[in-house]
Order: C-alpha cells, then structure tokens, then sequence
C-alpha cells in the first residue's frame, strides 16, 4: 500500500472517529467504549495474516496467541457489548 | 477470471463491507434506541471479514493454504468460545473489568502480530524489495517503525489492562507505590524506547524478545499505581491505545479494514479519555503519573454531620414533589441497584418526579452507572446528565445522594487549596434537602472532607446502601397506611 494513500485513510478514519464521539451524552459512554473495544477485535483478521505466514515452531506459537487474543477480544467485546445494551430499555418501552 | 482472483476481490469487497459496517454500527451506538442493532451490525462486518480471510488468497501468500496453519486458526477461533462462555456468565456488575481485559486481549493480539512479522522478517537473508516487503518477508523502515510502535502500545495495553483487570477484580487490593517510581518508570520507558530504536536499525531475535518484555513490564509499571477512582481514564485510554496499535499493524501486513477499524476506535478512545479527564478537572497525563489520594488537604471544614433515622427521611421523601438521585461507586459496591429502583418506582407511584443524576466518572468505567441502573430496570430516560441537571437542582425537593461522595463535593468550587478544585460536580448542595446515604464517617478516594456533607440542609442516614433503601420502602409504606409515627 502507498504511504501516502494509508496516510489519507488514516487522516479520514481519525476524523470518523472524532465526529463519532463528540457531544455524546454520559449514558452513550458506554455502548461506544465497548462497542468500540469489540469492533478493534478486527485485529483477529491480521493475526490469520501473521499465522498463515509463520514457518517456524516459535512463528507459529506467536501466531496462534495472536489468533486466540485477536478473537478473545472480538468475541468477548461482542457478549459483554451486547448483554449491556441489552438492558438499555426506555420507560416508553413497556420495559422497566 | 479465475478462482484466486476472484476470491481475493471477495475478500476485498468483504473487507470493505466490513468497514463500513463498523463505522455505521458505531454511529447506531450513539443512541440508546438503536445502539443494540448497532452492536449487531458491527458484528455481522466482523463474521464476514473473518470467513473471508481463510479462504482469501492474500492472506496465505504465494505459498497458498499450509494446513498446519489452518488447522492452528480454527483452533484458536474455535478456543476464544471460552471468552464468549466467560463474557456471557459474569454478573454486569463485573462489567468494567470485563471490558479492560477484552481490550487487553486486543492489545496482545497486535503486539503478537508484530512480534511474529519482526521475526519472521530477521530470519529473511535475501534484498527487501518491494515485491519481498508484499509478500511479508521483510519490512522497509516505515512498516519496521509502525511495527515496533504498534508493539509497544499494543503491549502495555495488554499488561496494563491485565493489571486493571485485577485491580477491578478485586485480585489486586491496593495501589502500588514507592520512592523514586515516576523516576524508575521513565528509565525503563526509555530503555524500551532505545531497544525498538535498535530493532528499526537491525532485526535480532534477542533484541526482539528484551523488547517485549521491557514493553510488558511498562504497561505493569504504568497502572500498578493508579486507584480505582481513576480506572474510567484508564479503560479508555488502553482501548485508545488498543484501536491505535491495531491500526498500526493494519498498515504493517496491508490491510486496510485494520486500519479504518483501528483509526476510528483510537480516535474515538482518545476523545472519550479527554472528556474523562476533563470531568475530573485533571490532564490525563496527572491521572496517570501523579499518585493521586494520596491525602487530605484543603481548608479545614467546620461544622457538623447531622444524622437522619429512617422514618424521618422517609416522611421527607413523602412531602416531597420532585427527587433526584445521585448514585455513586458506593452504589455498585453495596449492590443497591436493584433496591433504589424499588424505591423510585415507590416514589413515582405517589405522583413525585424522580430522576438519576449521573457524573461522568461516577463508578469504575465511562458509563458505569448506567449500566447498573439499566440492569435494576431504570429506564434510560430517567437518567440525566450532568450539565442538564445541575440547574434543576434549586428547583429539587430532596436530593439522596448514594455511594457518591467527591463528585458532589462543593468544595471543588469554593476552596482553591482543595486537590479537586475545578472539577465539575453536580450541585447538590442546592437542593432544598440531601439525604446522604453513606456507611459510616469516613472520606471518599480522595481523602478530602466533603463540605456537603456539613451543610444545613443535608442529612446523614448512615446505612448500607440496600439496607437504607428497604427501611425507605417499608417506611413510606408505613405513612400510606396511616400508621405514621
């Protein structure tokens, strides 16, 4: 990838980022922080990358705990994200 | 077109989808009506990037499928059912430190990937060209640089939420300090620094290996110190940390949907972490090197607490048309949720307004109040926030404060020798009547005496939390039925 055309993605996703955050009320903090925890669980896909090019014994080893951390945080940040909003509930809802 | 190709523009299609997803989930997550399909959408993007990197081309190189590899993926996906089991078993009120060894495990998984593409590139012998840098045998010097970075932070995100983990988890009881640490801290910082600066000059295997110990025990050293009262900052500031190291490595192996994802949540972390901080009137950097609570402080408060008896809060509850509750850390701890709910719906049942006042740091992670109210059944709109309710607070009949102590201390706004002063508080000293709910005499993490709790119009019912709040319920009951006292 060019250096520059990774620069421009990183410069627009910092800005998502931001736009996506700001003015949120105290009761979004959550759902955002741990919906974010689990959506940087992507990183399970460049751990596949790092295992699927390891030769050696220790290569392997290192990819693998990549692997079983990468999907750790995707699947426990989905459960722990989910069962939170789970509970979010308005009183117009019927719920409560 | 042939298969492989087609696979591969599979892959980049799946890839793009994904990120998009991410993006629109996280911006459902900006509303509590649609934040749970949010969640779900991210997390289709998430299933579909995963699939598609087994069978892509481009994640197995010229090479093509090595069936010991495959066989190691499916067992680590398949192991990480283990995390879901565990996510899915503890009580919410383990949340906070759910969500710091998750992110941890995050931050593991980008340091891995580093360390695997660092010694994967020092065994390479032959020219870097281009063609062998796209093939992931070795690495020019900004992917080499973007490597040791992206180790780094991925790293001490790792060790440092494991730390928080336990610290939150209760396995870790106090903070950790002693003579000289800010100075010992900065020395074995730098040291990491010179070693990934040795790495970018040359690759060694030995090298690598000191790297990412130094790099663990930063992350160790960086958190050992911090409190509880601190731990909002903290969660967010190593899922920041997370995002942006995950970010680094999308760069490092070519991917882009790494680096969207990573981008987003770093920014969207760093943010959050800055208006944590700023709720606590504090630069991010005091929360993390200044050993905070250490003590006292401040003007002295004269004055006495005035106690309460059950009874006599309640009757005031009774007269009273419009309540506010403030919850705290001290709710969570006494596990009086549940009971405070029971009381408000007492309370609205008798035609009186009640609302939750939330501080932004209230509890131990960005949101940690809502979340246990929400699992007692409070409705979300019930739940108002600081600068909306601060104003309110004159017009506020009785104002029961429960488990919260310096967020509602007016001497952040009145005594400049104060360690708190300047940062935001909810008004409750305004209300009409405050009745603090609070187990005994002692101060909050700070150390500091709370003027609030020496003001005229504020009352002490010394009880734990879910005791108070039954002894509540059954005396309203009590004046309902004409028994009175």
């Amino acid at each position: 990838m060019d250096g520059f055309l990774a620069l421009y993605i990183f410069m627009l996703a910092a800005f998502t980022g931001h736009v996506i955050i700001s003015r949120v009320p105290v009761i979004l903090h959550t759902p955002l922080m741990s919906g974010s925890n689990f959506v940087h669980g992507i990183v399970v896909v460049g751990g596949m990358v790092a295992l699927a090019h390891a030769d050696t014994t220790l290569e392997r080893a290192v990819g693998f705990l990549a692997v079983l951390l990468g999907a750790g945080n995707a699947v426990g940040g989905y459960v722990v994200t989910e069962r939170m909003l789970e509970m979010f509930k308005s009183s117009k809802q019927g719920g409560g | 077109m042939a298969l492989p190709q087609l696979l591969d523009l599979l892959a980049w299609a799946s890839y793009f989808a994904a990120a998009v997803l991410f993006i629109v989930g996280l911006m459902k997550m900006s509303s509590p009506v649609t934040a749970r399909r949010g969640i779900q959408w991210a997390g289709v993007g998430m299933v579909l990037a995963t699939v598609v990197t087994f069978v892509a081309p481009s994640t197995w190189g010229a090479h093509g499928i090595d069936p010991v590899n495959l066989g190691l993926m499916v067992l680590a996906i398949a192991l990480s059912w283990v995390f879901w089991a565990w996510g899915k078993r503890v009580p919410i009120t383990d949340m906070p430190q759910m969500v710091a060894i998750f992110n941890g495990m995050g931050g593991g998984s980008a340091a891995a990937i580093g360390a695997a593409a660092m010694i994967n590139a020092a065994a390479f012998t032959g020219e870097c060209t281009v063609e062998a840098v796209a093939a992931h045998e070795c690495m020019n010097t900004t992917k080499l640089v973007l490597a040791v970075l992206g180790s780094l932070i991925g790293a001490v995100s790792f060790s440092g939420s494991v730390i928080a983990w336990a610290k939150l988890d209760g396995r870790l009881d106090k903070r950790f300090t002693f003579a000289g640490q800010q100075v010992f801290n900065l020395v074995v910082f730098l040291a990491t620094l010179a070693l990934g600066a040795w790495l970018v000059v040359e690759l060694d295997v030995s090298v690598i290996v000191a790297f990412f110990v130094l790099a663990l025990v930063v992350g160790v050293l960086m958190t050992l110190p911090i409190g509880g009262a601190d731990m909002p900052v903290v969660i967010s500031l190593y899922n920041a940390f997370t995002g942006l190291a995950v970010a680094f490595k999308g760069y490092v192996l070519g991917s882009e949907a790494l680096i969207i994802a990573g981008t987003v949540v770093g920014a969207a972390g760093m943010l959050l972490t800055q208006l944590m901080a700023k709720a606590m009137n504090r630069p991010i950097s005091n929360v993390l090197f200044s050993n905070f609570g250490g003590g006292g402080g401040g003007a002295e408060i004269t004055g006495t607490m005035k106690p309460i008896e059950a009874p006599d809060a309640a009757s005031l509850l009774y007269l009273a048309e419009r309540v506010v509750i403030v919850p705290g850390y001290g709710m969570a701890v006494a596990q009086a949720q549940h009971k405070i709910w029971e009381l408000t719906q007492q309370l609205i049942k008798r035609d009186k307004e009640v609302r939750f006042a939330i501080h932004p740091v209230a509890g131990r992670m960005p949101g940690h109040m809502n979340v246990l109210l929400a699992e007692a059944g409070v409705p979300y709109d019930l739940i108002v926030d600081m600068d909306e309710i601060n104003p309110e607070f004159a017009t506020t009949d009785v104002a029961i404060v429960i488990g919260a102590n310096d967020v509602v201390n007016p001497v952040a706004k009145t005594d400049k020798s104060s360690p708190i002063y300047g940062m935001p508080i909810l008004d409750v000293v305004d209300a009409k009547k405050v009745i603090v709910i609070k187990r005994g005499k002692g101060t909050g993490f700070a150390g500091i005496e709370n003027a609030l709790f020496y003001a005229d119009n504020c009352s002490m019912l010394y009880a734990d939390g879910q005791e108070a709040a039954s002894k509540l319920i059954t005396e309203l009951k009590a004046i309902d039925s004409g028994g009175g006292h």
